[in-house]
């Protein structure tokens, strides 16, 4: 084991340039899917936080007594998708109506009696909160012979979400894709090394290596270049990570962007995919050079 | 160890002919070796000499007839049990085949390598087989910073390393001036005294006089007699 080891590390350094091309192929390819992971994450949080805001307001018919409200609320939060439902009064409404319009609610010193509806304020949990989902929640709340009327305003999220969804798909043919290329560019490699050294594996079968002792070598040298790719990659991805982050937050002093880095886990999953990468091509290259 | 007075066959080829495309290399081969055996093939150059001892080692693939070698069937044996007949075997090629990017030491090492010997074996072992050819001094060298008989010195430690019962020689003193074919041949002969069966093909008539072992001709793919 030691052995293959120091062969395989005795290779990559005779064959600098065509490894150095290898893990910079590697870690570029590591950098582009891992930036869109990373791009992924991030949106995703912030979907889902913003899912969270998103709210439906159900009005109560105007006859509906105060008694009534402990059960119809739990009817609310018994079905599914609702997180919390929260009971706003008429007065209440009135209250954050004036505020939001401050200036001019000296209007509505003239209105003699509050013409708003009680109601609820439901929010719904992260993952029911696509349209459909909605859609089929509003329709349901509307069955409630208690409920006079449902409003929901922010169906352009829904659309938005679909959007990102297709985006996210995109995301994942893209990463196939470079994941394929990276393989077949350390096939390659592998290949040219082996081409160089015809010579020397022929000699080495015909004094009795086995192919597993010729191989492994090869197997350990794509892995390891696979691994450094991947280091590579994360490590160039991390440092434009932090330039870019350190200078969104300059400019925007808000917790509503708050953008993270891969937790490690992800992270060492990604540099061991990289090594996957490095160990596939090695298998492409050395099943051909068996067959022949 | 090694018997020496169990002379009984340990290669066997009966009917073998050898096709390199239309062209007939080798013609209705019938030959045994027995143990312990110093067996010269000769023959003009052309003949088929190496191409006899590249089926023994199964560089190339007999085209018809049969090869039994120390009990394997050479035309039953799987791909993957090649590398234990060859280490039966210790091969000494015309063109030495020492690997250029490997000192002397790493060279002859990697016979026991391959075998998956230890370290501190491997270490003794190859030291006292360059010891035995005469270059332990060179261990560090490259080969092509060696003489021609100074490479083949190391092909024949190479072939002896891994102990093998038999070994095949294409005319390994061929390219040599006398001195250093010389040295070779005694080489060649310790094998043969410790017990080891030898194939040698050369065209060198003297050296089979020298020794008065038995040999075969080869003209045209065929064995004549004389
Ligand atoms: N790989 C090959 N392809 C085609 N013909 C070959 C090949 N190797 C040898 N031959 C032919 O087979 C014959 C025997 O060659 P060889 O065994 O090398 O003879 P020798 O070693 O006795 O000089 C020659 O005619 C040679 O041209
Ligand atoms: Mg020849």
């Amino acid at each position: 084991m030691i052995l293959f080891f120091k062969r395989a590390i005795y290779d990559i350094r005779t064959n600098r340039f065509l490894n150095a091309v290898t893990i910079i192929t590697i870690s570029l390819s590591i950098l582009i899917v891992s930036s869109l992971v990373l791009f992924f994450v991030n949106a995703n949080d912030y979907m889902n936080s913003w899912k969270k805001g998103i709210k439906i307001i159900a009005y109560l018919k105007p006859d509906i007594g105060k008694a009534n409200l402990v059960d119809i609320k739990s009817k609310i939060q018994g079905l599914y998708g609702v997180a919390e439902a929260e009971f706003i009064s008429k007065e209440e409404a009135m209250k954050r109506l004036r505020e939001q319009i401050k200036r001019q609610s000296s209007l509505l010193d003239g209105l003699n009696e509050n013409p708003l509806p009680d109601a609820f304020e439901i929010r719904l949990t992260g993952q029911s909160s696509n349209s459909e989902k909605i859609e089929n929640l509003a329709v349901q709340l509307e069955s409630l012979p208690e409920i006079d009327d449902v409003e929901y305003g922010q169906r352009w999220i829904g659309r938005f979400v679909k959007v990102f969804e297709l985006f996210r798909l995109t995301g994942y043919a893209m990463s196939g894709i470079f994941f394929i290329a990276a393989v077949f560019i350390v096939a390659n490699t592998i290949r040219l090394v082996i081409y160089s050294r015809r010579e020397e594996i022929e000699i080495m079968r015909l004094i009795g290596a086995s192919d597993r002792f010729i191989k492994a070598p090869f197997y350990i040298e794509g892995i390891i270049q696979g691994a450094l790719g991947g280091i590579i990659g994360l490590a160039a991805l991390f440092a434009a990570f932090f330039y870019i982050s350190t200078s969104v937050e300059h400019g925007l002093s808000s917790d509503l962007l708050h953008i993270r880095f891969f937790p490690l886990r992800l992270s060492i999953t990604i540099i061991l995919c990289s090594m996957l990468v490095g160990w596939l091509g090695c298998f492409i290259s050395l099943r051909q050079f068996l067959k022949e | 160890m090694i018997d020496k007075n169990d002379k009984s066959a340990i290669i066997l080829m009966f009917h073998v002919h050898k096709k390199y495309g239309s062209k007939k290399a080798l013609i209705n081969i019938n030959l045994d070796v027995s143990k312990n055996e110093f067996l010269f093939i000769t023959g003009p150059s052309g003949a088929g000499k190496s191409t006899l001892l590249k089926l023994l080692y199964l560089g190339e693939s007999v085209s018809e007839g049969q090869i039994l070698i120390d009990g394997m069937n050479l035309s039953r044996i799987s791909r993957k049990r090649i590398p234990l007949l060859r280490r039966k075997l210790g091969i000494i090629f015309q063109d030495y085949k020492l690997i250029p990017t490997k000192t002397v030491f790493d060279n002859v090492a990697l016979v026991l390598e391959a075998m998956g010997k230890k370290r501190q074996f491997v270490q003794k072992k190859v030291n006292s087989v360059l010891r035995t050819v005469g270059m332990e001094s060179r261990f560090n060298a490259l080969p092509q910073s060696l003489s021609g008989g100074e490479q083949q010195r190391i092909a024949v430690a190479r072939a002896v390393v891994g102990a093998p019962k038999i070994i095949l020689a294409d005319e390994p003193t061929g390219s040599l001036d006398s001195e250093s074919a010389g040295v070779i041949f005694d080489l060649l002969k310790g094998f043969h005294t410790r017990g080891g069966t030898l194939i040698v093909a050369t065209h060198d008539k003297e050296l089979i006089r020298k020794t008065g072992c038995r040999a075969i001709h080869l003209k045209e793919g065929r064995q004549v007699s004389k």
